[in-house]
């Protein structure tokens, strides 16, 4: 298989002198190196970073990876949004699931399937070869990280499960379990939460089910024991704690879309240029930056992995 | 010293440490991995306390008979001012970065931006109003002017309730406690009025 990699710096993204030459832009640059200043660890190794979890054996190196700097394994997990722990975005998950259990952790693979089956977790896996992506990771709320995931492609799993002609659409479950799940007592978002892919971005080279971060499991707060990466998506169709995948006909009605469709759609590719009611998407903070640093790109960055799959659609109507 | 003084010293100095808090925060790196929006939201939770906090003076003053504790209004209620404006200035600088165009299209195009600022021009105006002089020269026109304060109050939860995502406990908590202060008034006044028939 022909695999691309998206350079990091198209010669698209080279400030032109007139635009370098602009007295607000470099004033924004030399804030944001201020702050830089003040996290001096903010260069650290992927490699030598970690929390001291379960190292994941025989990972291979992707050349879809980004060669950004990871940010810091600290603020990836002490900064997340996962409402069955805690409502918003804080270290609240990761204080309220200090106490989780990713095992035994059962998947189920039904719908239109040539091979359903329920799966334990570690056999789920094991066919598969583990990858390290590097990918941006950019939520909703207009920050983003630089993560180095470690999971397998959706697409070996899809073919390894082989979905039949009538699948058009894989939908993600999160489990509903009020013993491992705190807040799915109260009525905070819709549970379980679910989230969906069209077939053909569930078979993008780019979508991985991911089992770890840093080399290491998935801690709680990030998604254990495996969670969905769309890095070309907003943060929240990463679907975590993965108990079901089926794949059906119509297009899966996703939590956030259930919870506020004014806001959030089905799509949710990153689009600088399609606004959040809320606030623009236009930039983001790439945390821990007090400040908005980065001009956030179509795609994420991701144009030339995914565009094509969206040719002809309008990407404000499909937000 | 009188007690009233002793109060409000105490008040000023504990009215200081939200700030105090978020300075320490800077210092040793503790204001999450996302320190620009934990600053707005710490900020903007403290206005909306010490708009709470200033309209709860009046209240205590008609149980407790304490007339005194309405020397503590006008500082309560620029602290309130104080932490508006560090939170209107989180918002230039974290959330635009003086970008004015953005600034600008935030508040025409999004309702809680223009709650937001409409509600940080009152407590402007009451707060460049609330010297000696300003008294002195508006007269009897200065109550009707401060009583905008209750505008500002409700304005701030508003503008809370309609940022929040999914997750209304808390602009619903400051929503009764300001319903709770502005109904005792009405009630007082109500109560005023019985007793001056009978």
């Amino acid at each position: 298989m022909l695999i691309k990699q998206a350079p990091d710096i198209r010669s698209s993204e080279i400030t032109p002198k007139s635009v370098y030459l602009r007295r607000r832009e470099f004033i924004q640059a030399s804030a944001a190196a201020l702050v830089a200043a003040g996290f001096p660890s903010l260069a650290g190794e992927a490699a030598a970073q970690g929390g001291g979890l379960a190292k994941l054996p025989n990972v291979r190196k992707s050349p879809l990876s980004t060669t950004e700097t990871p940010s810091l394994y600290e603020h990836v997990t002490s900064y997340n949004n996962f409402y069955e722990f805690a409502p918003g975005a804080g270290d609240g998950p990761k204080n309220n699931s200090k106490n989780f259990k990713p095992r035994p952790w059962k998947v189920k693979i039904d719908g239109h399937v040539a091979k359903p089956g329920d799966y334990d977790i570690d056999d789920f896996i094991k066919p598969h070869t583990l990858e390290e992506r590097v990918y941006r990771f950019r939520c909703v709320e207009a920050w983003s990280f630089v993560i180095p995931w470690v999971g397998i492609p959706m697409a070996d799993v899809l073919k390894r499960v082989e979905p039949t002609s009538k699948a058009k659409y894989v939908e993600m479950t999160t489990a509903h379990d009020v013993g491992r799940f705190p807040m799915q007592k109260t009525d905070l978002l819709q549970w379980p939460y679910i989230e969906g892919l069209r077939l053909d971005e569930a078979m993008n080279p780019l979508t991985l089910l991911a089992v770890g971060l840093y080399g290491e499991v998935l801690p709680a707060q990030n998604g254990a024991p495996i969670r969905l990466i769309t890095p070309w998506k907003y943060g929240f169709k990463g679907v975590k704690s993965i108990v079901r995948i089926r794949f059906v006909e119509n297009q899966p009605r996703n939590t956030w879309q259930t919870m506020a469709p004014q806001e959030y759609g089905f799509y949710a590719n990153v689009n600088p240029e399609v606004d959040h009611p809320r606030w623009s998407q236009a930039r983001e903070r790439r945390l821990p930056s007090f400040i908005p640093n980065r001009r956030t790109e179509m795609f994420n960055g991701y144009t030339e992995q995914v565009a094509h799959m969206y040719k002809g659609m309008d990407l404000r109507k499909n937000y | 010293m009188k007690p009233i003084t002793v109060v409000k010293v105490l008040c000023f100095a504990a009215a200081l440490i939200p700030a105090a808090a978020l300075v320490y925060g800077f210092y040793t790196n503790d204001l999450t991995a996302n320190p620009g929006d934990y600053i707005t939201d710490q900020t903007g939770t403290w206005t909306i306390a010490f708009l709470t906090i200033s309209l709860t003076v009046t209240p205590l003053r008609r149980l407790t008979g304490w007339n005194e504790f309405i020397k503590l209004r006008r500082m309560l209620g620029l602290f309130a001012f104080f932490y508006a404006t560090l939170h209107m200035l989180t918002w230039v600088v974290f959330v635009h970065f003086f970008e004015v165009s953005f600034m600008v299209e935030d508040v025409a195009k999004r309702p809680f931006i223009t709650v937001g600022m409409a509600t940080f021009l009152i407590l402007l105006t009451l707060a460049v109003t609330s010297n000696r002089f300003a008294i002195r020269r508006l007269g009897r026109r200065w109550q009707v002017l401060h009583r905008l304060v209750y505008v500002a109050a409700v304005g701030a939860v508003i503008h809370f309730w309609w940022l929040v995502k999914a997750d209304i406990t808390e602009p619903r908590r400051w929503a009764v406690a300001i319903a709770a202060l502005l109904g005792f008034r009405l009630w007082w006044m109500y109560r005023g009025r019985l007793s001056l028939r009978s």
